[in-house]
């Protein structure tokens, strides 16, 4: 049997998605990445240097946990792949880490990025602090109000945010400010992509450093239970980085199944759903080409979502690439259900996840477990930031 | 006969060209303003038809993208609008837009309706050159259509030579990598880049864009160019007025004297 292909071709294609969709202006900068970023990451220095950071400052391996109460409920071997335990407290910070040293690589002076909930924020503010390096975060003016947590940690840690307040004055906005940054300050400035999005090579970069991820769990399911292939493998999907470093070294081991949770919001159609696998339609967008949500004219939606994280209108190119060619299971989790994996986890276990991991948590009541199953659901990040509308939703 | 061609071939200097957002500041405007921009003196035209997600725009024009979508433009419609074009307008006329509104069109579809109503050429920014070269090129010189590329300070030599040799019609010289509608320092730097792309003798006449906004932005890049466009302080004078199209004559003077 052939084995299909997943990984980007040397045009920056996974199947028929990705690409780099940029104006004239992006060109110089994305051309210098396109050319250096898989030599860079080579380097010895650079590598001792970024498992020195993982180890030291993110806190890296982090832990692969058998949730024996969770695992009662349902019937199977369930792990927990604790991102949430990592510094600043999700799996955002293996990313900003593997490029803010790229950054310096490249003799960047100035560091900007997008920040949706503001995780990302934090973690690129946070490895900027580190380096001593100036940080500009755009984020959504209505997001801006949502998280203030988070937009108080990024000023503390000396970056500047500034609101993106043209269109839906959200992430996907922020993401255009960002980019209009990196058009007007094309030679002294690295733009951090959060997410598996962008033009290639963003999400290659950003799947590699996060898939320190899977590369861990492996060693800890050998270790743990005698076997690198669980049965399942599980993680939620916005634009997708969490899922991409989950997935990303069990993408040919074919008897993994990999499944992919998506933000239903309110319901698929109830029009206010982030549920870009079953309402997207293939398009361009934020400089690759991919499954997006949008109408008939080609104007982007916008998309909803309770969690903050998964509110985006996109995927990345290459799990649209996933899913168009089935090898990952992409499914729609709703709001409520969402939330009462959080609490149920919350209960049965002492962990408070994000919202966002709440989706793949969720994923677990619809599945048809055995007793020897092994299912691993990566936990993306606590749920401190989300503390706010806990309280509101369980009138705590 | 393309015309284009034939407007680069009658004039080497001086070339002005006018960009509006289609839909903007009403759904009806779009061929109003086009005859209007013509009587003005207007020697071509880029009709932009809006996007949610305009990266390459500043305030200015992403702002006039949104009222027009807000105002129900949509490709469709501005290809019903444009039915009657060249019974109105006779300069050359250019659509310029995001990758993502053709796509969804199809781009085959879209350049056999640009071109059965006289449209001349199609500027998109976020279309790549490869891309294009790949899959879209065909579409294009099957309907008679230029694809302008953009180039900027930051261009390769070699890159331009490329860009010079798919080109059919201009190309689109940026005055520096910025987004529409910053304000532009003239300095000696951006003069030696005009300079050396000058310099390099390029198949296809140059046209300035970005920056310019009067008659000494408009006479500087007429040193180095054929030509210059003017965008945001255009848009921007359909959105200070109430009665657009009467303040559209004395613009056109404004900027040529």
């Amino acid at each position: 049997m052939k084995i299909m292909d997943y990984r980007v071709n040397e045009k920056g294609y996974y199947g028929d998605f990705g690409g780099a969709y940029i104006p004239e202006m992006l060109y110089p900068n994305i051309e210098e990445l396109r050319n250096t970023y898989l030599d860079i990451i080579a380097q010895p220095e650079f590598q001792v240097e970024l498992q020195n950071l993982l180890k030291d400052y993110v806190g890296r391996p982090s832990p692969l946990f058998l949730a024996k109460r969770l695992s009662a409920k349902y019937g199977a071997n369930i792990f927990l792949k604790r991102e949430d335990l990592n510094h600043t407290g999700a799996h955002k910070i293996n990313n900003t880490v593997g490029q803010i040293i790229l950054a310096e690589k490249l003799g960047k002076k100035r560091i900007i990025a997008e920040t949706g909930a503001g995780q990302h924020g934090v973690a690129t503010a946070t490895v900027c602090a580190l380096k001593g390096l100036e940080c500009v975060i755009y984020m959504g003016e209505v997001d801006i109000k949502r998280q203030a947590p988070n937009v108080a940690r990024m000023k503390m840690m000396g970056a500047t945010v500034i609101p993106a307040t043209s269109g839906s004055k959200t992430l996907k906005d922020a993401t255009n400010e960002a980019m209009r940054d990196w058009i007007n300050n094309p030679v002294d400035t690295h733009y951090i992509i959060g997410s598996v999005v962008g033009p290639h090579p963003y999400p290659d970069m950003v799947s590699l450093f996060q898939s320190v991820i899977s590369e861990e769990t492996k060693k800890q399911l050998i270790e743990q239970t005698g076997s690198d292939q669980p049965d399942y493998v599980l993680a939620c999907v916005g634009g997708g980085s969490n899922a991409m470093g989950m997935f990303y070294h069990f993408l040919e081991d074919e008897k993994v199944r990999l499944i992919a949770a998506e933000a239903a919001g309110l319901g698929v159609n109830s029009g206010h759903s982030a549920a870009t696998s079953v309402l997207g339609k293939e398009g361009v967008l934020h400089g690759s080409r991919t499954l997006l949500m949008q109408t008939e004219d080609g104007q982007v939606v916008e998309p909803y979502s309770i969690s903050a994280g998964l509110d985006y209108p996109g995927i990345g190119p290459q799990h649209a690439h996933l899913h168009k060619s089935k090898r990952v299971e992409y499914v729609s989790i709703t709001d409520d259900e969402a939330m009462q994996a959080c609490m149920l986890l919350s209960k049965l276990e002492g962990i408070i996840p994000a919202i966002e991991t709440g989706h793949a948590l969720a994923q677990l009541e619809k599945m048809e477990l055995k007793k020897d199953d092994v299912v691993v659901i990566c936990l993306s990040g606590r749920g401190d930031k989300d503390l706010d509308t806990f309280m509101k939703y369980f009138n705590l | 006969m393309n015309r284009l061609k034939e407007l680069f071939d009658q004039k080497k200097n001086n070339i002005l060209s006018i960009y509006f957002t289609a839909g903007y500041p009403e759904i009806g405007a779009t061929l109003k303003i086009a005859e209007a921009l013509e009587k003005a003196g207007a020697d071509f035209l880029e009709i932009g038809f809006p996007y949610s997600d305009p990266l390459a725009d500043g305030p200015v024009i992403q702002n006039s993208s949104q009222v027009a979508i807000e105002n129900g433009m949509t490709l469709k419609i501005l290809f019903q609008q444009l039915k009657d074009l060249r019974s109105r307008v006779s300069i050359p006329i250019l659509l310029m837009g995001y990758a993502n509104p053709m796509i969804q069109y199809g781009v085959a579809n879209f350049c056999k309706a640009a071109a059965e109503v006289g449209v001349d050429g199609v500027i998109v920014p976020d279309l790549p050159l490869s891309e294009y070269e790949e899959l879209y090129k065909d579409d294009f010189i099957k309907n008679g259509l230029s694809n302008i590329f953009l180039v900027t300070p930051q261009t390769s030599e070699e890159r331009i030579r490329k860009i010079d040799s798919l080109s059919t019609g201009f190309i689109y010289l940026l005055s520096s990598s910025a987004t529409t509608g910053k304000d532009l320092n003239v300095s000696d730097a951006i003069g030696d880049y005009y300079q050396r792309v000058k310099d390099m003798n390029l198949n296809n006449p140059l046209i300035i864009g970005f920056g310019i906004s009067d008659k000494q932005s408009f006479d500087r890049a007429n040193k180095y160019a054929a030509g210059a466009i003017v965008g945001t302080a255009f848009v921007k004078t359909l959105s200070d007025s109430t009665n657009y199209l009467a303040h559209i004559p004395s613009f056109i003077k404004k900027i040529k004297g």
